[in-house]
């Protein structure tokens, strides 16, 4: 094994192109523990916590760039106003030591459909920043899991930041896990309302080989608040309304029975946080719009 | 309430500061803050190897070869051993059966079961060199169930048994079973008003010390081996470790080292033959550390058991008689399973009068991980039947289920399935009551004026409810441990005890093989030492096979058997200083002759307070030293057809109130209170004691809804063997833990003492389930209970 | 390879690093500093919870590689760090040669007593937070960083800042016990 240490990024991508099986590690939360497990020994492990910049996040007019290492508790910390969604999902990330050191690139380079990440880049919108020496591509997020723990990625290629758009509306992420903190997800759902859109997204984590979108669910929805008029009005989503969402959104899972729980448990849990979540995010639309209303 | 317990009285000492009684500190636990404490994996030794373990990747094949070439040409390897390499005839090894290789021979009985070992310059060099070992398997078929361990024509686990259970059980595949049986069942069922009938599923537990198994093996000059060693009994280990090197037992010297956590997971033994053998071979000293996944195949486990009830009762609320079965899965090799269906089979119906009662406990021997001991050992299991059963009874009774327990409470005097009279204080429904009375946590503590405080709600941090579907419950459970080994054990404990004046100072040393692991032992001994002793300064030594056994530390026996040594050791010490002083002193005054004398604070006083003479002065240039056993009282085995006999010494009583919120609809559980009263005989360490009932109560929530082995029953492999995947509770699913405790002299233990470590840990994982059933309304005949039990997702 | 940082405030440097190691293994078995436990290896338990530039991170999940002209405290450092940060200058810490006397003998000085303690490691001394003392100090690191950003937690404060850190003794209350002591002394100013 051979340790490579790049000082920047140009020199982490010459260095990717001249040895594509290299392991970049950052946080070294994945690759760390399958190193000591001895499930890994890659011939070359490329140590990216050198190069600053991949630590640093710049609020634009319509998204986040958020570098691939920026720690969870760095996206907690600063940027629940304009990534609410991730930074709920940040927060549910293992442990404050793995918060710390842990950052949005691990989850996508990794690709298991149980990163915590996922879902709330997906019902957020983003596009992946991927460069090689060939150059700098954005792969949407949608596009990016191709299958379990297999990304959109090409062997020389290393992911750089995460575009997110910026929230115009509410968000929410919740996690099931059988533990009341440091747990991997049994399933996940993040749900983000764009009102300027008037459209819904949805991320769905550990009940598919890969992160996946409820998208029959998302039209669903909205055409439904279309149709009723809800984001003029405001009015109460009701109960059957949500009932038909969180069916869909149950129905888009294709989970399996692992240690962790079982198909039947994965897509009730999807169906139940997605009416919970829809609910906390259509109240807070309200009652922002409310407040709107009453200060005009 | 009737409680015939008084507080013993203190023969000595009670004046000196620092005595038992008092929360006095750690005296390990300045290193232990500091990161100087030597634990077992810290041990490092000028040019060490590291030794790793080549572990059976299947759970039952047969070993066709082993080929061992390429990973002995691998640089920087000194040794690769198999079965064919150990150096005597005695090639196996178990705490009674020695029935567990020490490396496999022929074939594989459990998955991860070692095969090989290998010393090499660097762990990393080490595993790559295992990893080239060539072992050609030929796969078996497994059984894992009582259904298939005992159908016609099963695999035997083991063949051609000759121990001494082999004899009397029904099925080579059955290590052990203990009928008893007591009264007229079948009279007793007719009076029954209503019967309840309940099959019961409980998991496999694993111990999760957080000090993984490790030690250094140093070859000594002699021949011999120096083995520095976590374990719970230093002389078992020795006694089963020296014949298998063909070393005389003088020769394999054996100190504590740290010890991270225990709760039984350390009295088999794991890397220490392994790590000798490696030793022997190379000249150099060996390390072996475990890492977390090696650990949970490193240990046996808490035996999962199938456990079927049938309780009868009058409709006034009175037991008529229990039935029972108890199939307890042993795994691959016997450990401690034996023992095992003993406690689960006398300990059985729980603490209840019941006179009529047929019970009968089974061990099998199937291709599922080896179990053993683990905390609660046997009555852990059957306390989740039984409780759940008196709740189901009090239901369908219309009874409070705290009343009814009440009524039924066991006391002092009381006669055991066993046939056993219960002879000291059994305040059972006392510490109902008690746990009954503690105030109740204030509903809905999660809402606060920012909305709800997720940390406080099920879920957690995972942001699942902000209130949605939260369902309060409130359930009890009292269960009883005995204390001490039983069935005729000979359980006894050395001490010896050694007092001079150093520095000017009369100061006693405490040595003793007693495996501190973190109970706190150490702590008692230096306070029995002040109160016997009457000196400030006590060192205790480390523990070490230089000194006689001390037992193990479990069966929450250590502050009874081996405090009770120190205690004999120096009031022998005593009495020998006392006769120093009259040779010296006794002219001078006529109390030396007279009076009843008293060492306290670093003199001698008579017992109306008048000092004698500084023990300084006593002690002069001389030093007192006494090593002596001492013995509980004897217990019998239990007869083999009814289990009749006196087999247990003490008993250890505890009940818990849980307090939860489900989240009915994700079958997520918050416990928000998990109160605990229970009789302690004589809090030596009040501190010690209560974190022992907090640490314990701890471990049965863990087993009530997260901790949980998993086994496929087709493969027989263990699916989840990492912190990922076997989730012990963290602290934000551990709640406040309120202890009430109560103090009734047994006046058979010193000090009035009881045993304490066990007993929380057998009534909360039922007190949860009781109280998750509250609120769900759901039968729940497992444990843990996982989100898809609550949901109907399963 | 070779790695030099800074270890409790002093220069440490360790040669024929085999590249796959954590920063754990060269703590404990390259510089004699066992301190930070090694109970999972796979940051689910904090036992080796260490502070990277200042920042709480399990020290099984560091490659050894990544630690190079880098900061470390580990709990043998504690008591300096937290002395140096009352008078606020920069840490030192233990010496190589003080580290590396870890040998295999048992010890003789289980007396219990010594001075020099940082107010957290004393709190759990006090509140009897520390049993078989594994997790402890993980426990340790992590409670001092988090007393340093916030001096007056409550509860669910203190439990969210530990929940990486599993212990199986305590029941987890004498460790709550603990960091309470050591906020309210620190209040007190004692």
């Amino acid at each position: 094994m051979d340790f490579l240490r790049p000082a920047s990024w140009e020199e982490a991508l010459a260095a990717k192109a001249e040895h594509p099986a290299a392991v970049p590690i950052a946080g070294g939360t994945d690759v760390m523990v399958e190193i000591n497990f001895d499930h890994r020994r890659p011939e070359y492990l490329m140590d990216l916590n050198r190069i600053r910049d991949l630590e640093e996040w710049e609020v634009g007019a319509d998204s986040v760039r958020l570098g691939a290492s920026v720690p969870y508790s760095r996206i907690m910390e600063h940027l629940r106003a304009e990534l609410p969604g991730l930074a709920l999902a940040a927060h549910t990330v293992a442990s404050p030591q793995i918060r710390n050191r842990g950052g949005v690139g691990g989850n996508l380079g990794t690709a298991s459909p149980a990163g915590d990440a996922h879902p709330a880049l997906l019902a957020a919108g983003a596009e992946v920043e991927a460069e090689s020496v060939r150059g700098s591509r954005r792969i949407p997020i949608d596009a990016f899991y191709t299958g379990v723990k297999r990304n959109a990625l090409a062997p020389d290629e290393l992911i750089r930041a995460v575009h997110i758009r910026k929230a115009d509306g509410p968000q929410q992420f919740s996690k099931v896990g059988t533990r009341n903190a440091m747990v991997i997800a049994v399933c996940a759902f993040g749900l983000a309302l764009h009102p300027e859109t008037r459209t819904v997204r949805t991320g769905i984590g550990s009940a598919a080989p890969t992160p996946v979108r409820a998208r029959a669910a998302e039209e669903f929805l909205d055409a439904a608040l279309e149709e009723g008029g809800f984001w003029d009005s405001g009015k109460v989503i009701t109960p059957s309304l949500a009932k038909r969402f969180a069916d869909l959104c149950a129905a888009a899972c294709n989970p399996i029975d692992d240690v962790r729980g079982t198909a039947g448990y994965r897509r009730h849990a999807v169906g139940v946080m997605a009416r919970r979540t829809l609910t906390w995010t259509w109240e807070s639309y309200r009652g922002a719009r409310r407040t709107t209303e009453g200060a005009a | 309430m009737p409680t015939n317990g008084v507080p013993t009285r203190l023969t000595q000492g009670s004046g000196t500061r620092g005595g038992i009684g008092e929360s006095t500190l750690r005296p390990d636990g300045t290193l232990k803050v500091t990161g100087e404490f030597a634990y077992s994996s810290d041990m490092w030794h000028e040019d060490m190897l590291w030794g790793h373990i080549l572990r059976s990747t299947f759970a039952h094949a047969e070993i066709l070869s082993i080929d061992t070439g390429e990973a002995l040409a691998t640089p920087g390897v000194y040794a690769v051993l198999t079965y064919d390499d150990l150096p005597t005839d005695v090639r196996h090894y178990g705490l009674e059966i020695r029935d567990t290789p020490v490396l496999a021979h022929g074939k594989v009985r459990h998955h991860g079961e070692p095969v090989a070992i290998v010393a090499a310059d660097h762990p990393e060099t080490a595993r790559r060199a295992a990893a080239k070992i060539k072992v050609d398997y030929r796969e078996l078929p497994v059984v894992t169930d009582e259904a298939t361990a005992t159908a016609p024509g099963a695999v035997l686990v083991h063949e051609n048994r000759d121990d001494g259970h082999a004899g009397h059980v029904p099925h080579p595949n059955i290590v052990h079973r203990q009928p008893i049986v007591r009264g007229d069942v079948g009279e007793a069922r007719r009076r029954a008003d209503v019967i309840v009938e309940g099959e019961y599923t409980f998991g496999m537990q694993d111990q999760a010390f957080l000090g993984p198994e490790s030690g250094l093996a140093v070859p000594e000059e002699d021949g011999g081996v120096h083995l520095y060693i976590a374990t719970q009994w230093l002389h078992s280990d020795l006694r089963q470790i020296a014949p298998v090197l063909g070393l005389p037992e003088d020769r394999v010297r054996m100190t504590l080292a740290g010890v991270g956590g225990a709760f039984g997971g350390r009295e088999d033994l794991s890397m220490q033959i392994h790590a000798c053998l490696l030793a022997l071979r190379t000249g150099k000293p060996v390390k072996i550390v475990y890492n977390r996944f090696e650990s949970f195949f490193g240990h046996v486990h808490r035996h999962p058991a199938r456990l079927r009830y049938e309780h009868g009762a009058t409709a006034d609320g009175r037991l008529t008689h229990v039935r029972c079965r108890i199939v307890l899965d042993g795994g691959a090799y016997a450990s401690a399973s034996p023992a095992v269906v003993g406690n689960a089979a006398s300990l059985g119906i729980g603490p209840y009068v019941v006179d009529d009662v047929d019970i009968e406990a089974v061990a099998l021997y199937t291709n599922n991980p080896p179990c053993g001991a683990m905390r609660g050992f046997g009555a852990v299991q059957a306390c989740f039947a039984y409780e759940a059963q008196m709740d189901r009874l009090a239901a369908r009774l219309g009874m409070d289920p705290v009343e009814f327990r009440q009524l039924n409470a066991m006391e002092q005097g009381t006669l055991l399935p066993t046939g056993q009279r219960v002879d000291s204080p059994a305040p059972v429904a006392e510490l109902l009551r008690r746990v009954k009375a503690m105030p109740m946590p204030p509903e809905r503590q999660w809402e606060s004026s920012e909305g709800a405080d997720v940390r406080q709600l099920p879920g957690g941090l995972s942001n699942t409810t902000h209130g949605e579907g939260v369902v309060r419950g409130v359930g009890y459970a009292v269960g009883i441990k005995n204390v001490g080994f039983s069935e005729g054990f000979d359980d006894y404990s050395t001490a010896r005890v050694r007092m001079e004046v150093v520095g000017g100072e009369p100061v006693a040393t405490v040595h003793t093989a007693m495996a501190e692991v973190g109970q706190g032992g150490i702590t008692v001994h230096a306070q029995i030492a002040r109160t016997e002793l009457g000196v400030a300064r006590v060192t205790i030594h480390p523990a070490d096979t230089r000194v006689g056994s001390a037992g193990s530390t479990s069966a929450s026996r250590q502050t009874y058997v081996t405090g009770g040594a120190v205690r004999n050791a120096c009031e022998l010490v005593r009495e020998r200083v006392l006769e120093l002083g009259r040779r010296r002193f006794g002219s001078y005054h006529p109390a030396w002759a007279t009076a009843e004398l008293l060492l306290e604070d670093g003199k001698v006083v008579t017992d109306g307070g008048e000092v004698l003479a500084g023990l300084a002065d006593v002690l002069g240039e001389e030093a007192v030293e006494v090593e002596e056993e001492w013995r509980h009282r004897p217990t019998e085995p239990f007869d083999p057809r009814t289990g009749q006999g006196n087999g247990h010494v003490q008993y250890s009583f505890a009940a818990h109130r849980a307090v939860v919120e489900v989240d009915t609809e994700l079958g997520l559980v918050k416990v928000v209170e998990l109160a605990c009263a229970q009789d302690v005989g004589k809090a030596l360490n009040p501190l010690s004691v209560i974190g022992q009932i907090q640490g314990g109560t701890t471990q049965g929530l863990g087993m009530a809804v997260m901790e949980e082995i998993l086994v496929d029953s087709g493969t027989a492999k263990v699916r989840n063997p990492s912190f990922t995947d076997y989730l012990i509770p963290t602290i934000l699913d551990t709640p406040t833990i309120p202890v009430d405790l109560l103090e009734l002299a047994d006046d058979h233990a010193p000090y009035g003492l009881r045993g304490v470590g066990e007993a929380p840990t057998l009534s909360s994982t039922p007190a949860v389930l009781a109280a998750i059933r509250d609120a769900t309304g759901l039968a729940l005949d497992r444990t843990p209970v996982r989100p898809e039990h609550l949901t109907g997702t399963g | 390879m070779r790695i030099d940082f800074t270890v409790n405030g002093r220069r440490q440097e360790a040669d024929d690093v085999w590249e796959g190691e954590s920063l754990l293994y060269v703590l404990r078995e390259r510089l004699g500093l066992p301190g930070s436990k090694n109970a999972c290896e796979q940051g689910e338990c904090g036992s080796c919870t260490v502070r990277l530039d200042g920042v709480p991170v399990c020290a099984c999940l560091v490659a050894a590689g990544q630690v190079q002209g880098r900061d470390v405290v580990t709990v043998e450092g504690l008591a300096d760090f937290a002395r140096q940060r009352s008078r606020g200058t920069g840490a030192r810490g233990t010496s190589l040669d003080e580290a590396q006397e870890w040998q295999a003998h048992g010890s003789d000085s289980r007396t219990g007593e010594g001075g020099g303690l940082s107010p957290v490691q004393q709190a759990f001394i006090d509140a009897g937070a520390v049993q078989c003392g594994f997790c402890t100090p993980g426990l340790l690191v992590a409670a001092d960083e988090m007393l340093e950003r916030n001096p007056d937690p409550d509860d669910a404060d203190i439990r969210e800042a530990l929940s990486g850190n599993l212990c199986r003794c305590t029941g987890y209350e004498k460790i709550m016990d603990a960091v309470r002591l050591a906020a309210a002394r620190r209040s007190e100013g004692v």
